[in-house]
């Protein structure tokens, strides 16, 4: 049975960890090892990982979903991660914020996708108050009608996931990874992926955007710092991760396959 | 509250099979179809005992607050399951959520349509989109599970709490 932490102020207690450039797989294996075999609250924040990786959702399929043939030319490592949802390439330029929660603590949410996604968004809304028309549309984070944030969840039994991937900045040429998935929101048009995504650094430096975010957290938990050092798995621990990198062979079969 | 009482009292003496029902305008909750015959786990997973088997499924209060599947994971014939445990995962609306059995035993079979074909758990989540067949290690374990009735509570008390 999960212990309840509750602060003096009433409210649930959540584990802040900044980070800064920690690779996209090892953040992923952190927060499902949190997810699985904590039983507190997380904010992880990973202000930039260290070098471009394509990250698909559970379901992914490499074969629709990326150019396999620059992909391998180029060494991009492609990513499965645990959750659902679609596919981005991250890098210097995204800010990751994820969210780790007992759904016990967040008792007014139901820990179905829609209702969390909701509460996700009313929190963001806190953060981009007086900045910009954000809105989330269609699961995905948009100042008018260009994406910048996108969105993934993991529900378990008792507790939940939403992380959130921001382009903060990107570079174009790396969008030419990607390809126009199957499965595309209504509001894309069938867009390409320039004239789809918007960077954030437009509307809001890195510090203020992290800041803002901490002090929206601050009106629903009670939150302390945690280093990065004191949430890595130990060694021993008998936890799997899912997320995983597929290997070049399996990039080649999917290449080999006709769609 | 009374009309969603009566949409699944006469689901029940219907026994409907199939989980189609009317759509409402998105403020607005489905009427979501509750078997009898059938027990349920408050994760929203049901299962079907009949003779040495027994079949498992997420109930339509579950996919419809789910959204529509997209994908499916299961674990492979020969395997084992562990009440209260997690057996696979669907995804739908950008999350995967757990599916937790209600009971233990050995998986005999398993779904292969849902590969092709995830939707089934929405549009048939009693019949057609039925997940995995236990071998159970533990009948007893079904007398702890609810029955039709207290289920249908059990989510109108869940939905009125949120």
């Amino acid at each position: 049975m999960a212990t309840r932490q509750v602060a003096r102020a009433g409210l649930p207690l959540m584990n802040i960890v900044r980070m800064k450039g920690v690779p996209i797989l090892q953040q992923l294996e952190v927060e499902e090892c949190l997810l699985r075999t904590s039983s507190e609250n997380w904010c992880i924040i990973n202000d930039g990982t260290d070098k471009p990786n394509i990250v698909m959702g559970i379901s992914g399929k490499p074969a629709e979903l990326v150019e396999i043939s620059p992909v391998l030319e180029d060494k991009i490592p492609v990513i499965r991660r645990f959750t659902g949802g679609g596919t981005v390439i991250v890098d210097h330029g995204t800010i990751f914020v994820s969210f780790i929660c007992n759904k016990d603590d967040v008792a007014d949410v139901q820990p179905y996708p829609r209702p969390i996604m909701s509460w996700s968004s009313l929190l963001y809304s806190q953060v981009f108050q007086g900045v910009t028309n954000f809105r989330l549309r269609e699961n995905d984070y948009v100042f008018g009608h260009r994406k910048f944030g996108g969105n993934a969840q993991s529900i378990t039994k008792n507790r939940w996931i939403h992380h959130t991937s921001f382009l903060w900045d990107y570079e174009a040429r790396n969008m030419s990874y990607l390809r126009l998935p199957k499965r595309a929101p209504e509001y894309r048009l069938a867009r390409d992926h320039l004239d789809f995504i918007c960077p954030m650094k437009d509307y809001l430096s890195r510090s203020e955007f992290i800041t803002r975010t901490i002090d929206a957290a601050e009106s629903h938990f009670s939150v302390e710092s945690t280093e990065f050092e004191a949430v890595k798995p130990p060694s021993n621990m008998k936890f799997t991760p899912t997320s995983r990198l597929l290997t070049n062979q399996e990039l080649e079969a999917a290449g080999n396959t006709s769609i | 509250m009374a009309l969603r009482i009566w949409a699944s009292s006469t689901a029940n003496a219907l026994r409907l099979s199939s989980a189609t029902r009317p759509h409402f305008s998105p403020l607005s909750r489905c009427f979501s179809s509750v078997l009898d015959g059938l027990k349920y786990a408050n994760s929203h997973e049901w299962v079907k005992h009949e003779g040495p088997v027994a079949t498992i499924g997420i109930t339509d209060h579950a996919q419809d607050h789910l959204g529509e599947v997209v994908f499916v994971e299961l674990p492979e014939a020969g395997g084992t399951v562990t009440k209260a445990t997690g057996f696979g995962a669907v995804e739908s609306v950008k999350a995967t959520s757990d599916v937790n059995s209600p009971i233990s035993g050995e998986i005999v079979e398993v779904n292969s349509k849902l590969s092709q074909t995830p939707g089934l758990i929405n549009s048939s989540p009693y019949e057609d989109g039925w997940m995995i067949k236990v071998k159970p290690s533990n009948p007893s374990e079904l007398e702890s599970l609810m029955g039709a009735t207290q289920y249908t509570k059990f989510c109108e008390e869940e939905d009125a709490a949120h």
